[in-house]
């Protein structure tokens, strides 16, 4: 008897459990159907916000000059195509030339990037050597120190060696490793893939280097593709090392083409500027549209900036 | 010894560029800015020993360099935090229960890639003008010209604000990896919100927000493009954007100054070196790891 009773309480019990549960799903369920639409109202005005800046300023290089500063519509009141038209011939070279420029030192960028950042990845992640750790510390500590602790020793040594004002000193670095952030990212990816691989190989007589280029390259394309986007990028929208390097104007890449609408006085040209300042963005908005998820998933594994 | 050279050789061929360019590129010039940093050199005479010196002027008697201490010290204290809250919010909105998490990711990633370039500096010195933009939206809002929004560090701050995106996503790449069931357990606790939020995602996100400081703050010491192009190269007006790195360019490359300049790059890396050591050295204290077991 006194069992039938303690198992009937746990009957009840059971049921009173299960309808408090099945409330609280239910209540929870409300509350996130009514917090999701609340989101989505936060989260559209934040984009809105965001995104603000970059259609005004592709609307303002569709305006006529008076209307840029004048009016907050976004929408001109007639399409215009000549501050993109005279833009490109506003500078006393043609953008023509600067794009070429900027294609030639990101073009070289990227390879040097590609191919000494995954050689020295290879040694980091695959190979074992004596000094491994100890230049892999180093190799980590190059990622703190900022750009400007060198600068001025490595202009002083390119400028003897008669480079400066050519791109030498924006390219050469590059095949020597010197963005260390991608010998990270790739050494984080190199490790991942299985060790039995290289061991068959090895047995098979594989020399190091047929391994890295029919076994690990094969493998890790979508981290050579994720540092390959980054680099583009980044060398695309650099700034200060041209800056510093590159004097004569027929050697300016787009960036400092740019920055020559702002030394220009004549103030009429605001329009001009944007239209060039919209082109400039334009390659970087369509890789990111093409590669949008290999973006988000370099950073998210090698929390890159 | 010629097995110590077969086991290594093949290894050191491969590491050969990035061990030629951290030689050249990286260790030698840090020493040779050191040892610049104890002279006056204009790149046209040899470079003139002069012992402290630099060092003497720059701590005693350089009013901008105390005053691009002051800009750029703030902008961290002001921007990075900003910067990650931001992150951390919208991360938060985000990882729960949308399914267009996707589209807006993007959009809020897109700023991200772009605020380096010149293009998004000079479009931030036209909309944050006196006669810009923003003002104009202040003023149909009934704000006219508050000082503060013609301020060119606030359009910095913003700026900084505006490019979320990459703490973000390693944010959310950070919430994906607290396991759901504690809050479900939280939930039927009756927990509120709130606590959950700082008993459950704060601790457990401890790690990557540790990360995601020390990177931003490395990054926001090292601002340069931005406040050149807003300032016109020089950190006017009245040095209020003479921010570190520009006050070391102009220095360095306007006025030839390449020694005191390696002085001003010296006290650069030691003041990151040592807010990494210090971040690193008190993460004990509030960053736990999981896997870590003792």
């Amino acid at each position: 008897m006194k069992t039938s009773a303690t198992d009937l309480d746990l009957a009840i019990q059971v049921d009173e459990a299960a309808r408090v549960a099945h409330a609280l799903k239910l209540r929870r369920d409300r509350r996130e159907r009514n917090g999701r639409i609340l989101k989505h109202v936060f989260l559209i005005g934040v984009s809105c916000v965001m995104l603000y800046p970059l259609f005004w300023l592709l609307a303002s290089s569709f305006k006529p000059e008076n209307e840029i500063f004048g009016s907050l519509t976004l929408w001109p009141s007639e399409f215009r195509f000549d501050n993109y038209t005279e833009g490109w011939n506003a500078l006393p070279k043609s953008f023509t030339v600067f794009y070429v420029n900027s294609a030639i030192v990101t073009g070289l960028s990227v390879i040097g990037n590609l191919v000494s950042c995954s050689f020295a990845a290879y040694a980091f992640a695959r190979l074992q050597f004596t000094g491994r750790s100890f230049f892999f510390a180093l190799m980590m500590m190059t990622l703190m120190i900022p750009y400007h602790v060198v600068l001025i020793p490595q202009y002083v040594q390119f400028l003897r060696l008669g480079w400066v004002d050519t791109y030498l000193p924006l390219v050469v670095p590059r095949f020597l490793a010197s963005d260390a952030f991608f010998i990270f990212l790739m050494v984080q990816f190199f490790r991942q893939l299985p060790r039995e691989l290289d061991e068959a190989a090895m047995i098979d007589g594989c020399s190091p280097f047929k391994i890295y280029w029919a076994i690990i390259l094969p493998l890790s394309l979508p981290a050579m593709g994720t540092a390959a986007i980054f680099s583009l990028i980044w060398v695309w929208e650099d700034f200060l090392a041209p800056l510093i390097y590159l004097n004569d104007i027929k050697s300016y890449t787009v960036p400092l083409a740019l920055r020559l609408f702002l030394d220009q006085e004549g103030k009429s040209a605001y329009g001009q500027m944007f239209a060039m300042s919209v082109l400039s963005l334009v390659p970087v908005v369509i890789f990111f549209v093409l590669f949008q998820k290999m973006i988000v998933r370099g950073i998210a594994t090698s929390g890159m900036k | 010894m010629r097995r110590f050279f077969a086991r290594n050789a093949p290894a050191y061929v491969f590491l050969l560029p990035w061990l030629i360019g951290f030689f050249l590129l990286a260790l030698g010039p840090i020493l040779a800015s050191l040892y610049l940093s104890f002279t006056r050199y204009d790149m046209v005479n040899v470079p003139e020993w002069v012992g402290l010196d630099n060092y003497v002027y720059m701590f005693t008697r350089d009013r901008r360099f105390w005053k691009a201490l002051d800009v750029t010290f703030t902008y961290v204290a002001l921007a990075v935090p900003a910067r990650l809250i931001m992150a951390l919010g919208v991360a938060m909105l985000l990882d729960k229960g949308l399914r267009t998490i996707g589209l807006y990711r993007a959009i809020f990633y897109l700023p991200s890639l772009l605020g380096a370039s010149i293009a998004i500096a000079i479009l931030w010195r036209q909309l944050f003008a006196a006669d810009g933009v923003v003002n104009q939206i202040m003023a149909t809002f009934g704000i006219q010209g508050a000082s503060w929004i013609t301020n060119p560090n606030t359009s910095l701050y913003i700026l900084a604000m505006w490019q979320f995106g990459s703490p973000m996503l390693i944010f959310l790449a950070g919430l994906r990896g607290i396991p759901r069931d504690l809050y479900e357990a939280a939930e039927i606790d009756g927990t509120p919100r709130w606590r959950q939020f700082t008993r459950i995602t704060l601790p457990l996100l401890a790690p990557v927000i540790f990360f995601n400081l020390v990177l931003q703050t490395i990054d926001a010491f090292k601002t340069f493009s931005s406040a050149f192009i807003i300032s016109n190269g020089t950190g006017a007006p009245a040095d209020s954007l003479l921010f570190y790195t520009v006050y070391l360019f102009n220095e360095a490359f306007k006025f030839f100054r390449m020694g005191y300049a390696s002085a001003l790059a010296w006290v650069l890396l030691i003041i990151i070196a040592v807010f990494t050591a210090v971040a690193f050295f008190t993460s004990k204290y509030w960053v736990h790891y999981e896997n870590e077991r003792d």
